[in-house]
C-alpha cells in the first residue's frame, strides 16, 4: 500500500468514527442543554456560585454573564502568571513579563491558544494544570453556551429568553467536557502520553550522558486541548512531540477528538430546533469543505511543489516519520478548520500552498466544522447571509427555520462578518507598514509576509497555530495578538447573541410554497458557494502576496 | 449609576466563584484523578516509556536521541559515530537555535519554507553527507536512495523514527563499521521494521535507539 492510499484509508477511518458517534453524541448535548434537572454536584456549584440555575436570561443578561466570566478568567490567569515565581510547583520557573503573560491568559480565555512562550521552559504544574487545562476546559463551554443560545433563539417564539448562562456553562463543563476528557485522557496515557508531576530530571542516554526530561500532566491536558478545539501544547512542539502525540494511532485519534464535538453539535442543532434534516444540512456543508479541503491538502504536500522538497524528494521538513504526509496533512486542515491550533507537524515548512490552505481553513472564519459551539454559530450567521442572498435573488423577504430574516438580523449577521477580516487585514498592514515587527521574521519574501498575516489570521479567528518562524514574543506583537484575539472572539460573541434575543422575540412564520427549503442539497450547495465566496473576495488580495506567490513560484 | 456599580460587582464575584468551583474541578479532581489511573493502571507510559539495556536506562523508546562522537576539540558539533545508526537530521542543519537537536528540554521545529535559502542548503549539504557516509566499498548509495526523512529535520526535533528506506541504506555502513555480515545487519533492520498500524496509520517506520540497543547485543554476543 502507497502513503497515499493509506491517508485517504484514514480519512475514511475518521469519516466512519465521526458518522458512528456523532448521533448518540449530539443527541446527549441535546438532552444536556434541554433538560430541566440539576445533578447534585450541579447544585453545589450553583450554590458556589450563587446563581439560580432556573432563571431564564434575556440576550443582554446573557451576554453579561459571558462577558463577566471571560473578564475574571482573564484577570485570573495573568496574575497567576505573573506569581509564577511565588507559586510551588512551578519547577523554579520566573514569572512571566506582562505582555507576555497578557498574551497568554486573553489566549488561552478566548479558547485561541496562541503561544508565544516555550511550554517547557516558562509554565509550571500549578500555571498549566491549574490555569492553562482549566481555560481549555472553560472557555470552550462558553463557546458551546453561545452557540446553544442561538440555537435556542431559533427554537423559541415570543419570548426573547436564552436559557440561563450559568447553567448551561456548568453542565458543558460536567455533563460533556468531563467526561469525554477523562475516557480520551486514559487512552492517551495507555499508548504513551506522560500523566506525571515529576520535575525536570535527568534521564540516562544509549551513548552516555543524559538528557533532561520534564514531567507534567500531559495526558489529562491533551485530552482537554483536543476536545475543547484549544490547541495549546504543553510543550512547544505540541501535538508533533511524542510524549503529547506518540503514535499513528493517537493521532489520528486526536483527530477524532477535534472534530467530535464540533461535528456533533449540528446533530444538537437539528434536534433543539425540530428537525433533524436541518441539522445534516449544516453538517453538510461543513463535511464539505472539510473533505475538500484535506484532498486538497493531500494533493500539495504529497507533490510537494517547493526547491528544498525536490532535493529532499519529498515535503517531510517539519513532519515526523510515524505521522507520515498523510497524517500531518488530515491533522493540519482539520486544526485549521476547527479553532483549535493544535499541531502535529509545522505549518511553515508545509508547501506553499499547502501553507495557504491552512491559511483559508482560518480565514473562512473557523466553521468546517469549527470550534467547539463557535463552529456552529460561525456557520449558522453564515447560513442566515446564504438565505438573505437567496431572498434577494427571488425577491421574497428571507427566512430561515421559520424565524424571519429583517433588516435588524441581517444587520447583525453582517457586522458579524466584517468583524474578523477588519483585525486581521488592519493589523497585518500595520505590522508591515511599520518598521520593527517585520524583524521577527525568519523566512524572508511571500513567506516572511505570511507568517504575519498567518499571525494576526490566527489570532483574530481564534485559532492559535501558527508559522511559528515569527518571533512573535515581543511586546508589539503580544499586545496586538492579545488585542486581536479579545476582539476576535467577543465582539462576534454580542453579535450573534443580539441576534439570538431577536429571533427569540419573533413570532414563527408559516412554512409556504414560496419557502427556500433550507435542508435541500441545493441549500447546501448556495452556503457552499456563499463561505468560499465571501471568504475569497475579503482576503485574495492577502492570499496572493502570500502563500500563492510562494506555491505558484 | 451606584445601583450599575454594584450590578457589575456582584456579577464579576459571581463570575470569580463560578472560576474558582470549576477551577477545582477541572484543574485539581480532574488531573489528579487522570494521574491516579494513568499510574495505577500505565505506570510505564505514564513516566515516559523508560527503556533499558544492560540493566541501566538509556532513553525513551519515544524520545529520539543523537549517537555522536565526543566534541573534539575547536568543534561545535559533533560528529556522527557512524557504528551506530543514525536518526534524522540534527549537526547537519547549522547553527539553529530553534531546532532541538534531540535536547528534550526544548521542542520544536526549524520552521524553514521550502524555498528558504538556508533549509536548501542544509538540504543539499544533509544529503551529500548521507550518501558519503553511507557509501562503503562495494556498495555506493545513489542520490535517489535518499529518502525525504534522511535529510529534513521533524517538527519535534525528537523523532525516535526514520524510514526504512533510511535504515536500509545505512546496513552496509553499519555492517562494516561493526565487523558483522550485511545479511545480520539487514535481519535486524527487518525485525525492527514496525508497519502501518492495522495496515493503514501512519507510516512504517524504525525505532533508532531500539534498533541500535539490538545492534549493540549483536556485537557483543560474537
Amino acid at each position: 500500500m502507497g502513503p497515499v492510499t493509506a491517508g485517504v484509508l484514514q480519512l475514511l477511518a475518521l469519516i466512519g468514527a465521526l458518522a458512528l458517534v456523532h448521533i448518540p453524541l449530539g443527541n446527549h448535548m441535546a438532552r444536556v442543554y434541554s433538560s430541566t434537572k440539576h445533578l447534585r454536584v450541579e447544585k453545589w456549584i450553583y450554590k458556589g456560585i450563587g446563581a439560580n440555575p432556573d432563571a431564564e436570561m434575556t440576550w443582554p443578561a446573557y451576554l453579561r454573564g459571558v462577558l463577566a466570566f471571560s473578564a475574571v478568567g482573564v484577570l485570573f490567569l495573568y496574575l497567576l502568571q505573573r506569581l509564577q515565581g511565588l507559586l510551588p510547583g512551578s519547577l523554579g520557573f520566573a514569572a512571566i513579563d506582562p505582555d507576555q503573560a497578557f498574551n497568554t491568559a486573553v489566549s488561552f480565555v478566548t479558547n485561541t491558544n496562541w503561544q508565544s512562550y516555550y511550554g517547557e521552559q516558562a509554565m509550571g504544574h500549578v500555571v498549566q494544570t491549574a490555569g492553562l487545562a482549566v481555560q481549555n476546559f472553560v472557555s470552550a463551554a462558553v463557546g458551546m453556551a453561545v452557540a446553544v443560545a442561538l440555537v435556542r433563539g431559533f427554537a423559541r417564539s415570543r419570548s426573547g429568553e436564552l436559557g440561563n448562562f450559568w447553567s448551561d456553562l456548568v453542565r458543558g463543563v460536567t455533563r460533556i467536557l468531563v467526561p469525554l476528557a477523562f475516557v480520551a485522557a486514559v487512552v492517551l496515557v495507555a499508548c504513551g502520553v506522560i500523566q506525571n508531576f515529576s520535575g525536570i530530571h535527568e534521564v540516562g542516554q544509549f551513548m552516555g550522558g543524559s538528557q533532561q526530561w520534564n514531567g507534567g500532566a500531559v495526558a489529562s491536558q491533551e485530552a482537554i486541548k483536543e476536545l475543547g478545539t484549544n490547541g495549546g501544547g504543553y510543550f512547544n512542539a505540541n501535538s508533533a512531540h511524542p510524549f503529547e502525540n506518540p503514535t499513528p494511532f493517537t493521532n489520528l485519534f486526536e483527530i477524532f477528538l477535534i472534530l467530535v464535538i464540533p461535528f456533533s453539535i449540528t446533530r444538537t442543532f437539528g434536534v433543539m430546533v425540530g428537525s433533524v434534516k436541518q441539522g445534516y444540512a449544516i453538517l453538510a456543508t461543513m463535511a464539505t469543505i472539510w473533505v475538500g479541503f484535506v484532498a486538497l491538502m493531500m494533493w500539495t504536500e504529497f507533490s510537494h511543489h517547493g526547491p528544498a522538497f525536490d532535493i529532499a524528494g519529498g515535503a517531510m521538513e517539519g513532519k515526523e516519520v510515524r505521522f507520515g504526509i498523510g497524517g500531518s496533512s488530515i491533522f493540519a486542515t482539520s486544526t485549521t478548520l476547527t479553532s483549535t491550533g493544535a499541531v502535529n507537524s509545522f505549518h511553515s515548512s508545509f508547501t506553499g500552498l499547502g501553507g495557504g490552505i491552512t491559511l483559508l481553513g482560518m480565514m473562512l472564519g473557523e466553521i468546517a466544522p469549527g470550534g467547539v459551539g463557535s463552529g456552529l454559530y460561525g456557520m449558522l450567521i453564515m447560513a442566515v447571509i446564504a438565505v438573505f442572498i437567496a431572498g434577494l435573488m427571488v425577491g421574497r423577504t428571507p427566512e430561515y427555520l421559520g424565524k424571519k430574516i429583517g433588516t435588524r438580523e441581517i444587520k447583525l449577521a453582517a457586522c458579524y462578518i466584517l468583524v474578523t477580516p477588519a483585525l486581521v487585514l488592519t493589523l497585518t498592514a500595520c505590522a508591515m507598514a511599520l518598521p520593527t515587527p517585520a524583524n521577527s521574521m525568519t523566512n524572508s519574501g511571500a513567506h516572511g509576509f505570511s507568517e504575519i498575516l498567518y499571525a494576526y489570521t490566527s489570532a483574530a479567528n481564534n485559532n492559535g497555530s501558527a508559522f511559528a518562524g515569527l518571533n512573535a514574543d515581543t511586546q508589539w506583537f503580544n499586545t496586538t495578538l492579545g488585542i486581536a484575539m479579545l476582539l476576535g472572539r467577543f465582539v462576534p460573541m454580542v453579535f450573534v447573541l443580539a441576534l439570538a434575543g431577536s429571533l427569540a422575540g419573533q413570532r414563527p412564520v408559516p412554512v409556504t410554497a414560496g419557502t427556500l427549503r433550507t435542508e435541500k442539497p441545493l441549500f447546501t450547495g448556495l452556503l457552499v458557494g456563499a463561505i468560499l465566496i465571501i471568504t475569497g473576495l475579503t482576503y485574495f488580495p492577502a492570499l496572493a502576496l502570500g502563500p500563492l506567490a510562494e506555491g505558484l513560484a | 449609576m451606584n445601583n450599575s456599580v454594584t450590578n457589575t460587582a456582584r456579577l464579576l464575584g459571581a463570575g470569580l466563584r463560578a472560576l474558582l468551583v470549576l477551577t477545582l474541578v477541572t484543574g485539581v479532581i480532574y488531573p489528579l484523578v487522570v494521574t491516579g489511573v494513568a499510574q495505577g493502571l500505565f505506570s510505564d507510559q505514564a513516566t515516559g516509556s523508560e527503556t533499558e539495556a544492560d540493566g541501566r536506562v538509556v532513553g525513551s523508546s519515544l524520545i529520539g536521541q543523537s549517537y555522536n562522537l565526543p566534541l573534539k576539540g575547536g568543534q561545535e558539533t559533533p560528529d556522527a559515530d557512524l557504528k551506530w545508526f543514525q536518526g534524522r537530521p540534527q549537526n547537519g542543519l547549522g547553527a539553529n537555535s530553534v531546532n532541538t537537536r534531540y535536547e528534550l528540554i526544548l521542542s520544536g521545529a526549524t520552521n524553514r519554507s521550502g524555498d528558504n535559502e538556508e533549509l536548501v542548503q542544509w538540504v543539499t549539504d544533509a544529503k551529500a553527507a548521507v550518501i558519503e557516509d553511507n557509501s562503503v566499498p562495494g556498495y555506493t548509495v545513489e542520490p535517489s536512495d535518499v529518502p525525504a526523512d534522511a535529510v529534513t529535520s521533524s517538527g519535534s526535533g525528537l523523532d525516535p523514527h526514520i524510514s526504512p528506506q533510511y535504515a536500509d541504506i545505512q546496513v552496509h555502513r553499519v555492517a562494516e563499521r561493526n565487523g558483522l555480515p550485511v545479511a545480520e545487519v539487514e535481519k535486524l533492520v527487518d525485525e525492527h521494521t514496525e508497519g502501518r498500524t492495522l495496515g493503514f496509520m501512519g507510516e512504517p517506520r524504525v525505532n533508532v535507539l531500539e534498533l541500535n540497543i539490538a545492534l549493540e547485543d549483536l556485537v557483543a554476543t560474537r
